[in-house]
């Protein structure tokens, strides 16, 4: 599981506290998709990791079930629960907790993460991620959210920062706080959506570096990657939108640049579940991830040579 | 009212105000970007149906198509996160929905992509073996009270309309112009292997292969056939059903 070493230096000489991650490798890994799944096991790409969608999965057999086995046995892999709804304001639901922990027991996965969202309200599913307040109320509640959800699944989760559109007037606590606040309270750890940390700066004129910089970096034990859509809000301003539909854009590669030096290598996710492009056109796009992997490699080695 | 119960109700409500305490850095008016939360709820459940139902799609076209599910998707969000069960309600929805009534065959369609959805992710289960047919079927006296398991993907629909022919002209088998809705047709759904299949089942097939899913034994099974259609061929029908592996077990009640 978790090992940690002492303090280091990164690239700019700032120390750091490195934590490995929950098993994935230090390499880029792609969504699983099903138009992918014959291509996959027919040429083995040299991919680092796989990552899938829990609630895709919580089928009771036929060609998912199929496919992800073969690909599991060929692959590490992350699964990435979209539907807990960690963020709601009622309980967590349990069936779907003990849903979660048969599929991670079945399959074993070397990360498990959920989202700082809700998605649930009144037995009703919205199929999005939806935002909430941060202060000391949500705060309380999130947590225990999170402890249950550690106790239940008896794993160590990775919490997404999220992509957001409104903020809260009942909001006391920044992001960024609010988060750490989080990881220090649950000992969870944090999965680093570059995309989302630079939309969200766009969207409420925060600083993405700042923001990156303020959040627990040791504890992050993953890396997202994806493309966004460009809106506009009611005064002409640019509203990103996350839709996991583009291409990743220059300015979230050089976030992401920023984000490596700081932590070093880090498994990191090519994101796609829209307009999904031919395998190698997503493969190329986890190349360049791998060749940024490979700069903050060599900048530890430099480092510590 | 909590905040996320005024949240979830103005997501699914058009006409809704904006929820009160959302805010903007600029001071722009949040409606505007709350209705980004809006549109990604009510179109990423209209996609989601549209991956459910391509041929209902299809028969009605995607500006139809997507009104209808819209109002669907206000009307009846999912009760599940598991998605692959949303649409479950939408066919009885299309059968009350006045705009589609000139499309009375829609919601039989749509009935069938639900079950071929259904069987994609039902359970894996082997066909009964060559062997086990065998011996089941040695005995001609004892066949009457023999009982079939179905495999977990089965599904059998009856139809008024010509929902096989349909179906499978949007697949690319047949032309549809030559296809008359009103001849009705019955419609076997079962996984074989990694693929899901649609047959049609004639006149009597359809009743004994519901009569067996139900638990019937087969004597009565063919005797609710055969009433249905005098000249029901049961051996041809049950070659039929072994033959793509939707029985996984055939036992004496004495073996049960």
């Amino acid at each position: 599981m978790t090992m940690q070493t002492p303090f280091e230096l990164s690239a700019r000489g700032v120390p750091v506290r490195r934590t490995y991650s929950d098993g994935l490798p230090n390499r880029a890994g792609l969504g699983l998709k099903p138009q992918h799944f014959a291509e996959i096991l027919a040429t083995e790409p040299d991919l680092g990791f796989f990552e899938i969608h829990a609630e895709n999965y919580l089928v009771a057999g036929g060609p998912f079930h199929h496919y992800l086995h073969r690909i599991r046995d060929r692959y590490p892999l992350s699964i990435h629960g979209v539907g807990l709804s960690i963020g709601a304001e009622g309980p967590l639901d349990t069936t779907h907790l003990d849903r979660l922990a048969a599929l991670l027991d079945r399959y074993q996965p070397q990360s498990f993460s959920e989202h700082l969202a809700w998605s649930t309200h009144g037995g009703a599913f919205f199929n999005d991620l939806l935002p909430l307040p941060y202060n000391r109320v949500t705060l309380d509640r999130v947590c225990d959210h999170i402890d249950r959800t550690q106790e239940h699944l008896r794993r160590r989760m990775l919490l997404e920062n999220p992509a957001t559109y409104v903020e809260f007037a009942a909001s006391t606590l920044d992001e960024a706080a609010f988060i750490a606040e989080i990881v220090r309270r649950t000992g969870c750890g944090l999965l680093l959506d570059v995309n989302n940390a630079y939309v969200s700066g766009v969207n409420h004129r925060r600083d993405p570096q700042a923001y990156i910089a303020a959040l627990p970096l040791s504890e992050v034990g993953e890396i997202h990657l994806a493309g966004f859509a460009e809106d506009r809000d009611a005064a002409g301003a640019p509203l990103l939108i996350d839709t996991h539909g583009a291409a990743i854009a220059a300015a979230v590669w050089e976030l992401y640049a920023f984000a490596l030096e700081r932590l070093g290598p880090t498994p990191t996710l090519i994101e796609r579940d829209h307009d999904i492009p031919p395998l190698a056109v997503l493969i190329a796009e986890a190349r360049c991830a791998e060749r940024w992997i490979g700069y903050a490699q060599r900048d530890r080695l430099e480092i510590s040579a | 009212m909590s905040d996320q119960r005024l949240f979830a109700a103005a997501l699914l409500d058009p006409d809704a105000p904006c929820p009160a305490g959302l805010t903007a850095w600029n001071g722009s008016d949040p409606a505007r970007r709350f209705a980004v939360y809006r549109n990604n709820v009510v179109v990423s459940l209209i996609d989601a149906l549209a991956d459910t139902f391509p041929v209902t799609l299809d028969l009605v076209g995607d500006e139809f198509f997507r009104a209808m599910a819209g109002i669907f998707v206000r009307a009846a969000p999912p009760g599940s996160v598991l998605l692959a069960e949303y649409g479950a309600g939408f066919p009885a929805f299309i059968e009350r929905f006045e705009p589609a009534r000139s499309v009375p065959y829609l919601a039989d369609v749509a009935r069938l992509e639900m079950l071929r959805v259904r069987a994609f992710h039902a359970a894996d289960a082997d066909p009964i073996s060559p062997e086990r047919i065998a011996r089941a079927l040695a005995d001609p006296e004892r066949l009457p009270a023999l009982r079939a398991t179905c495999h977990p993907s089965l599904g059998v629909l009856r139809s008024d309309y010509a929902v096989v022919s349909l179906w499978a002209a949007h697949q690319g088998h047949g032309d549809l112009a030559q296809v008359d809705p009103s001849v009705p047709e019955s419609a076997l759904i079962v996984r074989v292997g990694l693929d899901v299949q649609v047959l049609a089942l004639p006149p009597g097939g359809d009743t004994l292969t519901a009569s067996l899913a139900d638990g019937l034994p087969l004597g009565q099974a063919a005797a609710l056939a055969l009433a249905a259609r005098e000249d029901f061929d049961l051996t041809a029908h049950l070659a039929l059903l072994l033959r793509v592996g939707a029985l996984t077990a055939l036992v004496q009640p004495t073996e049960a």
